[in-house]
């Protein structure tokens, strides 16, 4: 079991003082069939680093070594936990290159992530956790479809506009499968909506809110995402936990 | 290959981990070899020093201080009465003599250096008044090698040395692949326990031999400390004593989460047996009812079996019992080390 499946742990810091080419060496030792060390490296772009000390490394080297410490067993299963947690762009972007690369070679990821948007890029299927319990499971499509609307609306009111009574009102708008009203107690906060079609609806949003006299302070649109499911299940935003 | 066992790789990443930290070399192998140069200096065999004497002002005091002046190993100072107390109380002077009839020695009895200068004084002062020798006597130094403060020292600093670099070494890093989560990715490989264990014992024999080399070599080239008897039985007595606190290490090491839970333990482990075993000056001088108890500890074992070797030139056949009181330690201390270790 331990010889198909490679790891990789969030909260794992190797050896500071050890080369990355001295970590893989080791790591790879471990098990029956490995890549080289030269091969891992190039796996993850690490090549040039190979002489460098761990402790020297960015975050996102860090990260991309300890992958390529999962990855040197040559593994099936690769697991990976919140691998791109803290890190900038390009490297969350590098990483994901990587992951593809082994799914494209026939591998199995399981990953853990909080980035919604990395979830949707990288997943066949997505299980969605609240408090240790899977709440939602399917494609990152079939998840979106179960919103049952396509488009997401979401508008503040300006000052002193009372929200809860234009939240009812707009529940009775054409199209309109979801309202999430703002936050209690929160003055400006951002209703939202999910509609099926936001030709159809806006117009109607925009003329309701001119009869009642109510200035809007902001208004965006977009197509639904793994985000609005989560935040539709589990009816608040996003925690980082 | 060898290059690709787990074991000689693991062994290999905790040598490398050690030598690149430069903090770690020095207290293994530096600080004994400072402190065997220090304590050599300090003790080195000059013959005794001068003893500081006072001579409490009154009638006469200036001829006894001539008096007592004039001797080779004696220095004397006129001291007012109060000045006089003060440096006795405090150890400055080992003696005051009181000019009069009787003359009179004020001193500490319990102090040794102020028991050897109330034999030297009165003797000066016997003698100024005309005693004599009734026996000749002849005296002959005896600052052979083997029989100084520094031949007695290195074998105990090499002991001392072996404890401290087996528990640290072990178990700083156990504590630390424990706390950077580093033992729980381990154990989502197949590497096998034994290896990772197996590799701190490794590589503290790969280290023992720098640490043995370099503490023999200083004491002999500096101050002639000769090892009497043979290398070989230096050499097993070394690997045994470092088997055993490598075992002490894994230990003191099985359970502890953090770096300071584990400094604390490996402090209680070790100052004792610093004061106890005999490092620094002979354990004999503890009472007896200590002795027994004393002589248990694993470090007073690899000291009197070290000190036999290398400075009564015993063979290793004749230091069994101490041995086993060393193997005794290190053998259930890994064991139960084994038992309770925490690899999460």
């Amino acid at each position: 079991m331990r010889e198909r499946l490679g790891i990789q742990l969030q909260e794992t810091q190797l050896a500071d003082k050890l080369q990355v080419g001295e970590v893989l060496a080791l790591f790879r030792s471990f098990y029956r069939q490995a890549h080289g060390v030269d091969e891992v490296l190039a796996l993850v772009e690490l090549e040039e680093k190979r002489k460098a000390r761990v402790v020297t490394l960015s975050g996102g080297q860090k990260q991309r070594l300890a992958v390529a410490c999962a990855l040197v067993s040559k593994p099936d299963l690769l697991f990976l936990d919140e691998p791109t947690t803290g890190l900038d762009p390009q490297s969350r972007r590098q990483l994901w290159d990587i992951i593809r690369r082994f799914r494209a070679a026939g591998g199995t990821v399981l990953l853990t992530t909080h980035y919604m948007e990395e979830a949707e890029r990288l997943c066949d299927r997505v299980a969605i956790m609240d408090h240790g319990k899977v709440i939602a499971l399917g494609t990152p499509r079939e998840l979106i479809a179960s919103l049952g609307a396509e488009h997401v609306i979401e508008f503040t009111l300006a000052d002193g506009a009372a929200s809860e009574v234009v939240t009812d009102a707009v529940r009775g708008l054409n199209g309109v499968t979801a309202v999430r009203p703002a936050p209690a107690g929160c003055a400006g906060g951002a209703i939202s909506l999910t509609v099926k079609e936001l030709h159809r609806t806006l117009p109607a949003l925009l003329t309701l809110l001119q009869q009642r006299q109510v200035e809007l302070a902001s208004l965006t649109t977009h197509h639904a995402t793994l985000d609005d499911v989560f935040v539709a299940l589990t009816g608040r935003q996003l925690r980082d936990t | 290959m060898i290059r690709e066992h787990p074991l000689y790789q693991l062994a290999l990443s905790r040598m490398r981990e050690f030598y690149r930290e430069p903090e770690a070399v020095f207290w293994v192998f530096g600080f004994p070899i400072v402190l065997a140069f220090a304590l050599g200096l300090a003790f080195r065999n000059t013959g005794p020093g001068k003893l500081q004497i006072g001579v409490a002002r009154g009638p006469g005091d200036s001829a006894l201080a001539a008096t007592l002046d004039a001797s080779p190993r004696l220095v004397a100072t006129v001291l007012d009465t109060s000045t006089a107390r003060l440096r006795l109380r405090t150890g400055r002077i080992a003696l005051l003599a009181i000019p009069g009839d009787p003359v009179i020695y004020r001193y500490d009895s319990t102090r040794t250096e102020s028991g050897l200068a109330r034999l030297a004084v009165d003797d000066v002062v016997q003698r100024a008044r005309g005693r004599k020798d009734q026996v000749a006597v002849r005296d002959e130094r005896a600052a052979a090698p083997g029989s100084r403060y520094i031949d007695f020292l290195i074998p105990g600093l090499l002991g001392m040395n072996l404890l401290g670099s087996g528990i640290w070494g072990v178990g700083f890093s156990v504590v630390q692949a424990r706390q950077r989560k580093l033992l729980k990715r381990y154990m989502a490989t197949p590497m096998r326990k034994s290896h990772y264990l197996l590799s701190f014992i490794l590589s503290r024999l790969v280290f023992l031999i720098v640490e043995v080399v370099a503490l023999v070599g200083f004491g002999w080239l500096l101050f002639g400390v000769a090892v009497r008897g043979s290398f070989a039985s230096l050499a097993g007595i070394t690997v045994l004593g470092s088997f055993s606190f490598a075992g002490l290490g894994l230990l003191v090491a099985s359970r502890a989460k953090t770096i300071e839970g584990v400094s604390g333990l490996m402090n209680l482990v070790m100052l004792p047996m610093w004061i106890l075993s005999g490092t620094f000056f002979s354990y004999s001088r503890f009472p007896d009812a200590m002795i027994p108890f004393v002589k248990a500890l694993p470090l007073t074992a690899l000291n009197d079996a070290l000190r036999a070797v290398m400075i009564d030139g015993a063979s290793v056949t004749t230091v069994g019992a101490p041995l086993a009181v060393v193997v005794a330690w290190g053998a259930v201390s890994f064991v139960i080390a084994l038992q309770i270790f925490r690899w999460r």
